[in-house]
């Protein structure tokens, strides 16, 4: 067997990597980033945060902070598709960074703070966003890519009740919703929110009380890290996007199936990048469309294998695909020409050297468990 | 008394006169994490000495199993297609994938030891 799949770059790390290291996490190179893709074992690891809890390490993430002088970010809603004055403070919203063709720049969370508007973007993207949102603002904002903050997840049914006993008051917080809280008479900021389908929170803490706070969760609490290759298979299972895979530039938030992410005033009016394209394929439908796909047995459908219709034509092709634990079975997402994206239909995947049946299924394949609001 | 031999590619070969059993090492699963699903050669098929033979896939990839002698296909471990945690939990014995008859017994010559492995595997973790 060919086991070398890794190549070494000199990477950034986070403020974790030697506590990752003294964990004995088996290392990847993430978007720059030497990152920790499992620990124990990705299985075991996706188990305990659909059970219990798990923490996240994703300070590679980026986290970009504009300001105002009028809090006005009307002009931002170009860019990114959002209503920015029926934001409530403290609210999140998911959405992405879209670019003239209404192509997929990055997918992201905003959120309404005090000062303005905190933005996580992807850790491969981030450099890359601050210069576009840069160039489009001006002169007039305050825009920084904070590097001097760290963001962990804490994810999993038992989250609410660790969290809360070293951050009092986060149980009240909303689904999609942060506010300021105080650990150890340090100021952070916690959003209910994550990326597993579970009920859970993201911390945003400076850098050097990050290792301090883990510890605490690891040695009090007794809470497991979870690495990259957990997370992979917790959003797959949720039928949440990861970027670079299942969006990229060329994929509008209708191909996605994301519409839903942008407000219905935006969606009927325009009035932000790419507009007449997508205004046009929420009308008439896109050409293709990103579906669930569930193959017969246990062959893993993973990205880039081909899809054909039951009479061969080829039609579409898997940009995910995994080991879902939680329903015991191989479950990929991918595209599909929008003809041949019912639920149940009959699709044909190239895997290797056969043609193994497959079926559109509905997303999530397994169902989020977020905090009702 | 069968013997064993080591592949560069991380299989293991329990040689039997004429047969051989072939599966993977405990560092390749060590290193592949859990095993979810496995693709086994059919019977009587003739493999050429390191050509792909079988397909492991962990939740993270998938990865080629090489037959590391020339021979044909006499017998293939089903257990393993069925509950592929198997091949996790005893690599080297009940989590065997495939037989052959060897073509020739002048390939065993290019396989290693235990102890050659030992040492190999240490140096070429991946």
């Amino acid at each position: 067997m060919d086991l070398s799949t890794k190549t070494k770059t000199t990477a950034l790390r986070t403020p974790l990597y030697d506590f990752h290291k003294s964990l004995g996490a088996r290392l990847i190179n993430f978007a720059g980033y030497e990152m920790p893709v499992q620990y124990e074992g990705i299985i075991q690891e996706h188990i305990i945060v659909r059970k219990s809890a798990g923490i996240f390490d994703v300070s590679h993430m980026g986290q970009l902070f504009i300001k105002h002088p009028e809090n006005d970010f009307s002009k931002l809603s170009t860019i990114i598709p959002i209503n920015f004055d029926k934001l409530k403070l403290h609210q999140s919203k998911y959405s992405f960074l879209l670019n003239d063709d209404g192509g997929i720049v990055d997918d992201l969370i905003v959120t309404r703070i005090d000062e303005g508007l905190k933005i996580i973007l992807n850790a491969a993207c981030k450099y890359n966003d601050l210069t576009l949102i840069k160039n489009h603002l001006g002169y007039s904002f305050d825009i920084k890519l904070d590097e001097n903050l760290s963001l962990i997840a804490i994810q999993g049914p038992k989250a609410v009740s660790i969290l809360e006993k070293f951050v009092k008051g986060v149980s009240k917080l909303l689904f999609m919703h942060g506010n300021k809280f105080i650990y150890n008479d340090k100021k952070i900021y916690v959003t209910r929110s994550g990326y597993t389908g579970e009920d859970g929170f993201e911390i945003s803490i400076d850098n050097i009380y990050l290792k301090n706070l883990v510890e605490e969760f690891v040695k009090k609490e007794k809470v497991k890290l979870i690495g990259l290759g957990a997370r992979d298979s917790l959003r797959l299972e949720a039928g949440l996007c990861l970027y670079g895979h299942d969006l990229n530039a060329a994929t509008t938030p209708v191909e996605a199936n994301l519409s839903w992410a942008i407000p219905k005033s935006l969606r009927k009016n325009g009035g932000f990048n790419g507009d007449k394209i997508i205004l046009n394929e929420i009308k008439n439908n896109p050409k293709r469309i990103r579906v669930g796909i569930a193959p017969e047995g246990k062959v893993i459908a993973r990205e880039a294998v081909k899809i054909f219709s039951k009479d061969n034509a080829e039609i579409g092709i898997v940009t995910s695909g995994t080991f879902g634990p939680s329903v015991d079975g191989p479950i990929s997402m991918g595209y599909v020409d929008f003809n041949n994206s019912k639920v149940g239909e009959k699709l044909l995947l190239k895997i290797r050297d056969n043609l193994v049946p497959a079926k559109v299924t509905k997303l999530p394949f397994y169902k989020k468990n977020y905090a009702k609001n | 008394m069968a013997e064993r031999r080591y592949s560069k590619k991380h299989e293991w070969i329990e040689v039997n006169g004429n047969s051989a059993t072939i599966g993977i090492t405990l560092h390749a699963t060590t290193q592949l994490g859990d095993i979810v699903f496995v693709e086994l050669p059919k019977l009587q098929k003739v493999f050429e000495k390191d050509q792909a033979a079988a397909v492991v896939e962990s939740v993270k990839a998938a990865s080629d199993v090489y037959c590391p002698l020339s021979g044909e296909i006499t017998d293939t471990n089903k257990n393993i297609v069925d509950d592929p945690s198997i091949i996790n939990k005893d690599p080297e014995s009940k989590g065997w994938f495939f037989k052959i008859k060897i073509k020739s017994q002048d390939e065993l010559k290019q396989l290693m030891t235990k102890e050659e492995y030992i040492s190999y595997s240490k140096e070429n973790p991946n």
